[in-house]
């Protein structure tokens, strides 16, 4: 399964939203229908997947579900 | 004056049905709803035994991710809260949002989750909690969720009064509405506590039924062989209105709230007194609420719990307010069939003595195949009974000494 996948998968159970839903754009607050713990939540089951850790700094720069993965992917090296 | 105060919706989830046709259709039959707990490994607890729910489906009621996010303490008041206003055929909307509210008591919240909690706070490595810990544990939250999920935005509380809880949640809701402070009151008690750390506990107390061995026949309120309680879960919840704002929507009347007594018995943390002086005084206090004479109650909805110290000091507190008629009233212990929940009691024998009322059944006292001697009222054994009830008590005593009473009454116009 590839990064974006699996975050599409963590999102969909975390908030409770379909697959139609979870488009790359999707802002989470906006279009997702999350508040500002469901995102510590989904957060926290994002670093828990991927092994890594999101400062509180870092979340703050977390708006959208590309947002996520770009973010998955640097902490991976995957990105520059 | 005090404005009077019906019932018009009736909403349960307990370990006999998860709404209010199975559980009466049940009650009235005199099944039980206890057996072996299944919520944890009780493998090496001294008792086994509980009445849980059965069958109860929360994703009827709660998304996956409230699910989640919410203790069943929670979840059991939606639930029933939903049933109950569906019930009461009442929305809640632009036009009585603010005249709404809600009071839901619990004896201990979301025990559960923050045993839970605990466990994995515990897990080596950094600690990281879920930022729903606080708000899925809260006893208040029942209340809190309910009146979002419905829009009421009246006054909101919850009692934590131990077994006495969802009593005094329907009391004090009574009274709302009784004094104008609210013309609809969401109100009753919710318990989710079947947790190693409650079952635990109360053992150690010595409070529990060990009869692992037959949990049907554990729950056996004034029974000579009666060695505690068996601990249960549910919630009970009831829409309370101000009359005349029941007439004019066209409401169905179950019956009346007419009184509520409420004393303590400043003497000791769990235990009651001999005699039960201060039940004693809420009975009374509760028949002067309503202005209704001893003799014209007709069934008692005991506390009952089937503990040895609770069953002869509340019958020896009948007798004390009752007397010569105490021979003639009905007096059962549900929680021979449903266990005790705890602060879900108050809320779910509420719910008894309203449909006891309104059908004219009472509903039987199981498991007192030897009666204690001292023991020694109509406490409709084994079987329901016919009976024309124009006034019913309902109660429920609670650790700390609190011992509170309602009075419901047929409504006659």
């Amino acid at each position: 399964m590839s990064i974006e996948e699996k975050v599409v998968e963590i999102i969909m159970e975390q908030l409770d939203v379909t697959k139609e839903e979870c488009v790359l754009e999707a802002s989470f607050i906006d279009d997702l229908g999350a508040d500002s713990l469901d995102i510590v939540e989904l957060i926290m089951a994002l670093e828990e997947n991927f092994g890594i850790e999101i400062s509180d700094e870092e979340l703050r720069k977390i708006r959208t579900i590309q947002d996520s993965i770009n973010f998955i992917k640097k902490k991976k090296g995957l990105l520059t | 004056m005090k404005r009077r105060v019906v019932i018009t919706g009736l909403g349960t989830v307990n370990p006999l049905g998860n709404n209010v046709s199975d559980f009466w259709g049940a009650l009235c039959a005199g099944r039980s709803g206890i057996g072996p707990i299944t919520r944890f490994d009780a493998s090496n607890f001294q008792t086994r035994i509980a009445g849980e729910l059965k069958n109860f489906d929360p994703l009827q009621f709660v998304n996956k991710k409230e699910l989640r996010r919410y203790d069943n303490f929670i979840i059991y008041a939606l639930a029933s809260a939903e049933m109950a206003l569906a019930d009461a055929r009442l929305t809640i909307g632009n036009g009585n949002a603010e005249r709404t509210g809600v009071i839901i008591g619990s004896g201990i919240g979301g025990i559960t989750t923050i045993e839970k909690l605990k466990e994995a706070m515990q897990q080596p490595g950094p600690v990281k909690l879920s930022p729903f810990a606080v708000p899925s544990a809260l006893a208040n939250l029942a209340a809190g969720h309910v009146s979002i999920r419905f829009g009421a935005k009246g006054p909101i509380s919850c009692t934590v009064t131990a077994c006495a809880a969802g009593t005094n949640a329907l009391g004090d809701a009574s009274r709302t509405v009784a004094l104008g402070y609210a013309d609809i009151m969401i109100a009753g008690g919710t318990e989710a506590a079947i947790s190693p750390l409650t079952v635990a506990g109360f053992s150690a107390m010595r409070a529990l039924s060990v009869r692992n061995d037959a949990p049907e026949k554990a729950s056996r309120p004034f029974d000579k062989d009666r060695d505690g309680f068996v601990i249960g879960e549910g919630c009970g919840i009831l829409i309370l209105e101000e009359l005349s704002h029941a007439l004019k929507r066209g409401a169905r009347i179950y019956a009346e709230l007419a009184g509520f007594g409420l004393t303590s018995d400043a003497f000791h943390m769990a235990a009651p007194p001999p005699g039960h002086e201060g039940a004693a005084r809420s009975m009374r206090l509760a028949l002067q609420d309503a202005g209704v004479a001893p003799e014209e109650i007709g069934y008692i909805n005991a506390h009952g719990t089937s503990t040895p110290l609770n069953d002869l000091y509340e019958t020896q507190a009948i007798k004390a307010v009752f007397g010569a008629h105490s021979r003639n009233l009905l007096v059962s212990s549900t929680k021979s069939m449903t266990g005790h929940l705890l602060g879900g009691a108050g809320g779910l024998e509420a719910i008894v003595c309203v449909k006891a009322i309104h059908e004219g059944v009472v509903p039987p006292t199981i498991n007192l195949d030897h009666p204690d001697a001292e023991c020694d009222l109509d406490y409709v054994p084994h079987q329901s009974r016919k009976r024309d009830v124009r006034a019913a008590l309902s109660n429920t005593f609670g650790f700390g000494g609190v011992n509170a009473v309602l009075l419901f009454k047929k409504f006659a116009g």
